[in-house]
């Protein structure tokens, strides 16, 4: 009997495990940055190089740092993801313009419309190197005292929205 | 005319051969030790393939930085720290053994024990049923004993 129960056994934990395998991506890497300290930074915005943008500026908000930029695909699917977000007025959230052109970020926000409350211009990708950004889209949630609570690797989705970020702002709003 | 395809294939490598991705540096021997260290850390966005190797945009940025930070006189160990702090132990092709990698370095050696514990039942097992072959009764060998000696003719 055991020699059938127990290959039987040593398939089914497998099989969990190639199950849990399956659901995971295996570019999403875990930030360490989460709980830490969001880097501080100051950059010009997007549309106006004179003015500029200061983490410090936003000390007693919670609020989220979306990475994008023109040339990247995924960035395109979440757009109507911020549209919506923008208008419900729940949480600001700052658009940080990644390795991009002035001219084509600025194409791409007055064509398909502008979720930021502001837009910072990352040209060269320090301030995404400091934020250990690989791959964009990916959003960053930072409570009142400017600590990383949470990053989305990949597109803001309805779903990811509903169950991970707005419950997270939510309960960040309240302390 | 197969062994012709065989030659033809184990050609195939040389011309698939693809080099360090090359950057433009002034320095020849700190470009050496940029490459030697970019050989340690993971390319993110490709999988299974170093940043000295990688061609991607994520790994060129890589490349630049740790080619400014050596210019500004860091040391290898201030530059692997700072891409640690920013993208975890996972960029490191080599994690160091500690309380969070400790499963992942353990794992080998929980695989081999227990293939060591099954091994020594499965022979132990082998060991009893042997046993229980030579102790058949005196008229059931002679049976056996005349079974196998039709079987060879």
């Amino acid at each position: 009997m055991m020699r059938f129960i127990l290959p039987f056994v040593v398939f089914l934990v497998l099989s969990v495990f190639l199950y849990i395998g399956l659901g995971r991506d295996p570019r999403e890497v875990p930030s360490p940055l989460i709980d830490k300290p969001a880097p501080a930074f100051s950059l010009p915005l997007l549309h106006d190089a004179k003015k500029q943008f200061a983490t410090e500026d936003m000390k007693g908000q919670v609020w989220l740092l979306n990475v994008w930029a023109s040339w990247c695909g995924a960035c395109k699917d979440e757009h109507p993801v911020l549209m919506d977000l923008a208008a419900q007025k729940i949480v600001p959230v700052m658009g940080l313009n990644y390795k991009d052109t002035r001219e084509a970020g600025e194409a791409v926000l007055s064509k398909s419309g502008d979720p930021y409350a502001l837009t910072i211009f990352d040209a060269d990708g320090k301030v995404g190197f400091d934020y250990g950004v690989y791959g964009v889209p990916e959003t960053y949630v930072i409570d009142k005292q400017g600590v990383i609570r949470d990053k989305i690797i990949g597109a803001v989705t309805p779903q990811n929205l509903r169950d991970r970020i707005l419950p997270l702002v939510a309960e960040l709003n309240k302390k | 005319m197969k062994n012709f395809l065989i030659a033809l294939l184990l050609i195939l490598p040389t011309f698939a051969y693809a080099g360090e991705a090359k950057d433009l540096a002034d320095d020849p021997v700190m470009e050496r030790r940029m490459i030697d260290l970019a050989e340690k850390v993971r390319c993110l966005v490709c999988q299974s393939e170093n940043v000295a190797s990688s061609h991607s945009d994520w790994s060129n940025d890589v490349r630049q930085i740790m080619r400014d930070k050596m210019k500004a006189g860091a040391s290898d160990q201030e530059i692997m720290d700072m891409l640690v702090e920013r993208f975890g132990k996972s960029v490191l092709f080599d994690p160091p053994v500690d309380k969070e990698t400790m499963p992942l370095w353990a794992a080998p050696f929980v695989m081999l024990l227990l293939g060591i514990v099954v091994l020594f039942f499965q022979l132990r097992k082998r060991r009893e049923t042997v046993l229980q072959v030579s102790e058949l009764t005196s008229e059931a060998q002679t049976r056996a004993a005349n079974l196998l000696k039709e079987d060879n003719k």
